[in-house]
């Protein structure tokens, strides 16, 4: 449980420091399955391949939750946890069910989830990173959350009525994990000593995961372009404005950025994805088609 | 860990059907803000809530279980009270 999340620093790609009103080089490859291994699998609809990318985001984030099953601080936040956790897989399942009807293939959300490689899951770093401690968690789900409200809104006036409705109904809970995720950063900022140098430490050692939040690519780019999608770069107000209203509340520090972590969305991750795969993929790997 | 120090709430629901606040339970939390969502998560998991009450278990005055006798055995033997006299109608609904 103690796992640092320090060890996440050492994720293979990085950004550049980055202003967040400076057009600074991303680092990102310019397209979409840039980074290619035999084992990739490419989207041949690139606003399926955009869906993917929100999916493979609440999929890792929401398995990470359930790692906290029997093991938060108490009965009640367990099974917050719990809740939580079911929302972004759910959200998943609707981004990749809806993801692969674009595609028209012979994929299906479970083909998704559970037989594709590394390189194929293209969620930002951030969501991948250890839960370490409970203020590390709650630090990450805060960040994620503040990035995703925004998002959901925004993609709920998508082109895609499909889309639009995924949004709409993944809108409603993300409020809530951010209401949830923000109160819990309140009171571990401005409880005891102890909890305050905890939230400040976790904040700290994730704010690097931020910039790739909000760097866009060429996918999406055209997603935003068509009116499909949205450009995470619009987003970075409307983040800034709840984040900094919680940490005043928490009194906490906004960290200052001097260095960004960004690779996930092309495909290139941090060490810790892997292991989540090998769990995660375990039983569909050893028994194909397996049902239960 | 926390137990220790975290206060006790008793939580009331309202469900969808339009029945009055019902208790449901009770839970840990360190205020009522937190008290509130640690109902909405442990309680409202399967729908149907209209609305959540929490309110600090110090708050509710009990009757003393050793007054049993005195305060609600007298009440046993007195049928009469009882409006079973009345049919009521099936349109009534809830009363």
């Amino acid at each position: 449980m103690a796992a640092g999340i320090v060890a996440g620093r050492r994720g293979r790609a990085s950004c550049a420091p980055r202003r967040r009103d400076a057009a600074a080089p991303t680092g990102l490859p310019d397209k979409v399955g840039a980074h290619v291994s035999a084992t990739t699998q490419a989207f041949s609809d690139h606003r399926a391949a955009w869906l993917a990318r929100l999916g493979d985001a609440t999929l890792v984030l929401g398995h990470r939750m359930s790692e906290w099953l029997s093991r938060a601080p108490t009965l009640e936040e367990d099974i917050a946890m719990a809740n939580l956790s079911l929302d972004l897989i759910g959200q998943t399942r609707a981004f990749y069910a809806r993801a692969c009807e674009l595609e028209g293939g012979e994929r299906n959300e479970t083909t998704l989830a559970y037989r594709r490689a590394e390189p194929d899951y293209r969620n930002p770093l951030l969501v991948e990173q250890p839960n370490g401690n409970f203020a590390d968690t709650t630090a990450r789900h805060l960040i994620f959350s503040a990035h995703a409200a925004p998002l959901y809104e925004r993609l709920a006036g998508s082109n895609d009525p499909e889309t639009a409705g995924i949004a709409a109904r993944s809108s409603r809970e993300i409020a809530y994990h951010l209401r949830h995720s923000g109160e819990w950063m309140i009171r571990l900022g401005d409880g005891t000593v102890e909890s305050h140098d905890k939230a400040q430490t976790a904040l700290d050692e994730l704010w690097p995961y931020v910039p790739e939040l909000f760097e866009a690519d060429d996918l999406d780019r055209r997603v935003a372009a068509s009116g499909f999608g949205v450009d995470p770069s619009t987003l970075r107000d409307g983040f800034d404005a709840a984040i900094d209203d919680i940490l005043a509340r928490a009194t906490l520090k906004k960290p200052a950025l001097h260095f960004g972590q960004c690779g996930g969305k092309s495909g290139v991750h941090s060490e810790h994805l892997g292991h989540i795969l090998a769990q995660l993929q375990f039983l569909q790997r050893a028994y194909p088609e397996a049902r239960w | 860990m926390t137990e220790a120090v975290s206060p006790l709430w008793e939580v009331f629901i309202r469900p969808r059907n339009g029945l009055a606040h019902r208790h449901v339970g009770s839970l840990h939390a360190v205020d009522a803000g937190m008290a509130l969502q640690a109902a909405r998560d442990v309680y409202t998991r399967r729908g149907e809530t209209l609305s959540i009450w929490v309110v600090p278990s110090l708050a509710i005055i009990a009757s003393d279980p050793g007054e049993q006798d005195m305060m609600f055995e007298p009440t046993a033997s007195k049928i009469y009270r009882h409006p079973t006299f009345y049919e009521v109608p099936d349109e009534v609904g809830n009363m």
